[in-house]
């Protein structure tokens, strides 16, 4: 057996927010196994809503995970809905749908940010995450706070979008729009980037169907699915965008895809705002009868489930959940194997994995000897960057 | 309180430390340090290691797996130092208490020096937090 | 109406194994099947059919446990959701649909520490989420297990 060598990363890594263990197992350079464990974020939230009722649930599942703040409440009210059919009044699906795609924008900014960290693009990390203020004030203007919003409830949305707004959300909206066009220009034609990215963690077609990969992690890989399109909700059918794919399964490609989509949400929320009716805001629904629903919503990071059991009484006798990035995060090992070190942050960060989202993994107890601490990694892979920059001759 | 606690004053060292959260406080406490708060500019920075840490700043509720951890990483963080309860999951566990998941709260595995409450804490909340502390400190020194 | 059609040919195909079939609207049904089913209707849904595998869930039933896969069939906006009642509560057992696709790798592991059930075929089913002293035998989704109520200043 070759010299096999374990480098663990984590539980506190300076590269991701949240603890996770991952032990990558490298046979000089190249990864050859990857195991991980989580449960450090497992916070038994599907428990907690048995015992709460459908209103509190609503509560409980926007901190599921920050980011998809609004994505999860949708879901599960629609679950919810689900069981018996409950109409929402039109305005409501408008204001959801608007506030679906402002936290897409966010999210996808805030991961450009973080990416631009990984690869020791440090400017990229600033300005991402400085650009994507505008949007969190527009949140914090519309729903009262920068991040959970507490805006969904069964039967439609719990604050309306005063008139006054809109040309706030408009103004901050293009404020936005300029800042992406330089970013865009900044990181799709980097030479660097491109050297640096390209081939890197492909994820072909055919594993991202048989792992039953979602998002943008999916769409990179030519799997042409979206739940906007696919399994309609709000008002995603009545207005003009496109879903956008690449072919190519690498790490650039679900970077173009992440951008471009930016593109999208902004061209959607913008005919939102021209074409929502006047209206009531909230179907004021009394009783769930027995029965079972089911909830799916396009987060940023894929699809999100949401399965509800009612008994007839006011809390779910089962409330399922599942996060885009549990079905994302096992064709990490798909990806990672037979690169490199010094590329598997990148590959790691490529499927935007919200662990507190998921929360799964396990430590394989290995005696071998570490090699490199957390933050060696983060070095490894801005260093490769760097040496790309020398040999491309660009300062 | 010497000369240590006086220099802590100056440029303060932080090791943030998630416990199970679910990332809002997290992005809040990076989101300090990008160019519209900007906390850099007091000297404040996130550092890798616990070794190097003036203050330990915890969020998430703390579950099972991860209390050893935090148990862990205090008892290396050198001394004195600080920590702060970031969130309402960091200050009481939250809306996370009734899981059975969860353990003991924050201040009940380690002592804890601020709060800082919040579901996530604007970043204000955070600078309004650095300044309580200092002046906590301050007064200690004037003692 | 496509639904419709789904469900014919899911009829079609396997008849009298399939026990019941629950058409709640034009979006989702539900086919209550046999626990030795499973990997038969699973790899015709996913291989033939071309759905999609959203997720399985566990229920602790008073009829037993029972295991909902839920298949998206995207290009019809369908969410089929198969159901197994697995009646022997004190040793559920089923078989492992690993084979037919990866995407479940987790979710029966997941579903092993939190319910109980033994997916028969599937070689790894080391626990997911739970930390290393949780008690053998003590599956915290299940309806006997009960959170007491805590105070939120004392542990």
């Amino acid at each position: 057996m070759k010299n096999r060598a374990t480098i663990p990363i984590g539980p506190y890594h300076p590269l991701q927010e949240e603890p996770e263990f991952w032990k990558l197992i490298v046979e000089g350079e190249k990864v050859v196994d990857v195991d991980v464990r989580i449960g450090y974020n497992h916070r038994g939230i599907e428990k907690i809503s048995e015992a709460k009722t459908f209103d509190q649930s609503i509560f409980i599942v926007e901190r599921i995970c920050g980011i998809c703040s609004s994505s999860h409440p949708i879901a599960c009210a629609q679950a919810i809905e689900d069981i018996c059919g409950i109409e929402v009044p039109e305005r409501a699906l408008y204001i959801r749908t608007i506030t679906q795609e402002l936290e897409r924008l966010h999210s996808h900014m805030l991961w450009l940010g973080l990416a631009g960290h990984f690869l020791g693009y440090n400017t990229v990390f600033m300005w991402g995450w400085k650009y994507r203020e505008p949007i969190c004030d527009i949140m914090e203007t519309v729903t009262g706070n920068r991040q959970n919003y507490a805006m969904h409830k069964v039967g439609g949305v719990r604050r309306d979008i005063e008139r006054e707004h809109v040309s706030y959300i408009l103004t901050r909206l293009d404020e936005f729009l300029k800042q992406l066009d330089m970013l865009k220009g900044a990181v799709l034609d980097d030479p660097v980037l491109h050297a640096r990215l390209k081939g890197v963690g492909i994820l072909t077609k055919e594993a991202a169907i048989d792992y039953s990969a979602l998002g943008p992690t999916a769409r990179a890989s030519g799997v042409d699915i979206d739940v906007r399109r696919d399994h309609p909700y709000g008002v995603y059918d009545r207005l003009k965008w496109n879903v956008i794919t690449q072919n190519e399964g690498d790490v650039f490609a679900k970077a173009v895809v992440r951008i471009l989509e930016m593109y999208e949400s902004a061209r959607i929320v913008r005919q939102c705002l021209d074409t929502m009716p006047d209206g009531p805001i909230d179907s004021k629904p009394k009783d769930i009868p027995p029965g079972e629903g089911i909830g799916v919503i396009e987060a940023p990071r894929g699809e999100c489930f949401h399965y509800v059991k009612c008994d007839g009484t006011n809390s779910p006798v089962r409330h399922k959940i599942r996060a885009p990035t549990y079905m994302n995060f096992p064709t990490f090992r798909e990806t990672v194997i037979g690169e490199t070190v010094s590329d598997a942050t990148i590959i790691m960060a490529a499927i935007d994995p919200c662990y507190c989202c998921t929360e799964r993994m396990i430590v394989v107890d290995s005696s071998h000897k570490e090699l490199f601490k957390a933050q060696d990694l983060i070095r490894l892979s801005q260093e490769k960057t760097q040496r790309i920059r020398e040999k491309l001759g660009v300062k | 309180m010497g000369l240590k606690e006086t220099l802590l004053t100056k440029s303060i060292y932080v090791f943030h430390v998630s416990s199970g959260s679910c990332n809002n406080c997290d992005i809040e406490i990076l989101d300090c340090l990008t160019p519209r708060f900007d906390l850099e500019r007091f000297g404040i920075i996130l550092v890798g290691s616990i070794k190097h840490a003036d203050v330990m700043l915890c969020t998430g509720s703390a579950n099972r797996l991860t209390i050893p951890i935090i148990r862990k990483l205090y008892e290396q963080m050198p001394k004195p130092g600080f920590v702060i309860a970031f969130g309402a999951c960091g200050s009481s566990r939250g809306l996370f208490k009734d899981s059975y998941n969860t353990g003991d709260p924050l201040d009940e595995i380690i002592p804890v020096d601020a709060y800082i409450p919040g579901c996530p804490p604007k970043p204000e909340a955070v600078i309004g937090a650095l300044v309580k502390l200092i002046s906590k400190v301050t007064a200690k020194k004037g003692k | 109406m496509a639904i419709d059609g789904l469900i014919k040919k899911i009829h079609d195909r396997f008849g009298d194994r399939i026990l019941k079939t629950e058409r709640k609207s034009a979006k989702r049904v539900y086919i209550d099947i046999y626990p030795k089913d499973i990997v038969d209707i699973a790899g015709y849904l996913f291989k033939d059919l071309g759905c999609r595998f959203n997720i399985a869930s566990g229920v602790d039933d008073f009829n037993g446990i029972e295991i909902l896969y839920h298949f998206a069939h995207d290009a019809h906006a369908v969410v089929i959701t198969v159901r197994a009642i697995l009646k022997d509560k004190d040793n559920p057992r089923i078989e492992t649909i690993t084979g037919v696709m990866k995407a479940a790798w987790w979710i029966e592991r997941e579903i092993h520490e939190l319910f109980g059930v033994e997916f028969d075929g599937n070689a790894d089913l080391r626990p997911l989420l739970l930390p290393d002293d949780w008690p053998k035998g003590v599956y915290p989704m299940r309806k006997n297990f009960v959170v007491p109520k805590r105070d939120s200043r004392k542990g």
